[in-house]
């Protein structure tokens, strides 16, 4: 019941509170660019939630291994090659650049099964399927969840494993598919409206995910209260919203 | 709407049919060509002042002159700007319909007595700028104008808008210097009784206090059919069900539905918020959809939310989603459904 009511707790944190595009707006560019029509925007939302996904799954097991500091395999190699040593193995630097080669990775698997199965969808996305690869929501998730990863312990403050790290990206896909399926329908409707010259295409997009955002406040500290009601004894502090409330700069 | 009314008259014409040989005079218009002239933007809106007219006796002789303070701020503000942005985009500026002064009176009653005078100004310029003129103007907005208003002062002015502004001991009407019902719940959960609740007589934002005011101007705006029926209808339902159950399996204690019913905005939200017509669901379905969703989530957000009522929150979301619930109710046409086109 106590994991029960973390994992929703981190669901409803990650899709609702910290939407990904109206609490940090990150993946601003298809949540305009392919908002247009609703069913390319579910068919983006879904790719992106599997892509998140996939990524998070990789990015988690290398930076737990390989990259973070301390990480047992570095380590391992490290003291084969130089017996005796007490350094501390630190392969952090590279976390971007692996973290690039993986998502570049899990968008071809992805495009190539589009490509095979959805050949409609596949040339309604044209450009943007590849350029998921270059979402900030998918390389933000992979960065959030490297801040909890840590093999040593009490290296970082909150430690994810595995598990947290897949739902926290599955949710943080699943935030960006709900915002983006709102906003196609609202852009249908718009089509219908005299909205001015100089605001029409991402200009009101951007006012109405404007207002989204205003309205998405609403769910504020829901994710805590919840954890409380389903376990009373469940401590406030461990909310992941807290942790990860800090915007990126 | 008013071209036939301005059309030139056709006497001109006729004295010099006289001269002519008379043609065959054909018009051609797309349909409908019998509308009912009754149901006029003018009329609905003239419905919904009346309907107001209630809460604005109860405000009045709730909360005296800082009341007409806040509707008179915020109702002016929202002509002034009407007109200018109507002007500033060239077009006819809708004045004489009274849907902005609606939107400013409507943005005056949720916001608390003792909200500074820009609060109001700021909400009203917002609800009409951003709520409704970047949209292309009457009946093309979005979002109902008011809440986007009102959501831009709350997260502008959170000292001024928020909870803590209800409580406020310089104010000089004792009686009404506590929190609100909903945020003595929330803080300390202190609970007030029904009676008041029922008659207003609690502190509150100004329009919101009196539940019998918003029933009794709600009923009239349903029975004149400017608003739908479904929506007030399903929401109070999916309110009263969804607290319902659990106090009839634990008993009541305290805080009852009827108490959830009564207390904040929720009835003036579910008759005059959430009923507008522009910013609500066509479908019948849709409507009770648009209902139900708005009365779980005000629930949602009052029970877990760090905020005390969601009124607010919860119809600026369901107008999001309306479009995505119209295209999901499109009803089936007798004969079965209409082929796609492709």
């Amino acid at each position: 019941m106590n994991y029960l009511a973390t994992v929703l707790m981190l669901a409803i944190a990650t899709a609702l509170i910290n939407n990904m595009v109206f609490h940090f707006f990150v993946g601003c560019c298809p949540f305009i660019g392919v908002s247009r029509k609703l069913d390319m925007a579910f068919g983006m939302g879904a790719a992106v939630t599997f892509v998140v996904s996939i990524a998070a799954l990789l990015s988690w097991t290398f930076t737990y291994f390989i990259l973070a500091p301390g990480a047992p395999l570095t380590t391992w190699l490290w003291r084969l090659l130089r017996p005796g040593s007490t350094a501390v193995v630190d392969l952090s630097i590279l976390n971007y650049l692996v973290y690039i080669f993986v998502i570049a990775w899990a968008v071809q698997l992805v495009e190539m099964y589009v490509r095979k199965f959805f050949p409609a969808l596949y040339k309604a996305f044209g450009v943007f399927l590849p350029l998921i690869t270059t979402n900030c929501v998918i390389l933000f998730t992979c960065l959030e969840i490297m801040k909890h990863v840590g093999p040593v312990p009490g290296s970082v403050p909150d430690p994810w494993g595995l598990d947290k790290a897949l739902i926290y990206a599955l949710f943080a896909g699943i935030g960006f598919l709900l915002a983006i399926v709102i906003m196609a329908g609202l852009r249908e409707e718009l089509e219908h409206c005299d909205v001015p010259a100089s605001l029409r295409g991402p200009g009101i997009t951007l006012v109405i995910a404007g207002i989204l955002a205003l309205a998405f406040l609403g769910f504020t500290g829901m994710d805590s209260s919840l954890a409380r009601r389903l376990v009373p004894t469940a401590a406030p502090a461990a909310a992941p919203s807290a942790a990860s409330a800090e915007r990126p700069s | 709407m008013t071209s036939s009314a301005s059309a030139p008259p056709t006497g001109g014409t006729t004295a010099t049919a006289a001269a002519r040989p008379r043609e065959p005079r054909l018009t051609v218009a797309p349909g409908p060509h019998i509308a009912d002239r009754s149901l006029t933007t003018q009329r609905m809106m003239a419905d919904v002042l009346l309907a107001l007219l209630p809460l604005v006796a109860v405000a009045i002789a709730q909360f005296r002159q800082y009341a007409l303070f806040q509707i008179a701020v915020a109702t002016s503000a929202a002509v002034i700007a009407e007109w200018v942005f109507a002007r500033m985009r060239g077009r006819p500026a809708t004045l004489w319909d009274g849907s902005a002064a609606v939107t400013g009176l409507i943005l005056a009653l949720s916001l608390p007595a003792t909200a500074p005078w820009y609060s109001g100004a700021v909400g009203a310029i917002v609800a009409i700028g951003v709520g409704k003129a970047m949209f292309g103007g009457l009946g093309q907005n979005l979002f109902n104008p008011a809440m986007v208003g009102r959501a831009f002062a709350m997260i502008a002015f959170p000292a001024a808008l928020g909870a803590t502004a209800y409580v406020n001991p310089t104010l000089g009407l004792d009686a009404l210097s506590g929190a609100t019902p909903l945020t003595a719940l929330k803080m300390s959960g202190n609970v007030t009784p029904v009676l008041p609740l029922v008659l207003g007589m609690t502190n509150g934002a100004i329009g919101e206090t009196s539940a019998l005011a918003s029933i009794l101007g709600g009923l009239y705006l349903c029975a004149r059919r400017t608003a739908s029926w479904e929506i007030p209808a399903g929401s109070i339902a999916a309110l009263l069900i969804a607290t319902g159950l659990p106090a009839l399996v634990r008993g009541v204690s305290g805080w009852s539905p009827l108490h959830d019913l009564c207390a904040g905005a929720f009835l003036y939200g579910a008759f005059f918020i959430a009923t507008d017509p522009v910013t609500s669901p066509l479908t019948p379905n849709g409507k009770w959809i648009f209902g139900i969703g708005y009365g779980l989530l005000v629930l949602m957000i009052r029970r877990l939310s760090g905020y005390p009522e969601g009124v607010m929150f919860a119809v600026l979301i369901m107008n999001a989603l309306v479009p995505l619930i119209n295209r999901a109710t499109i009803p089936v046409p007798v004969g079965g459904p209409v082929p796609s086109p492709k």
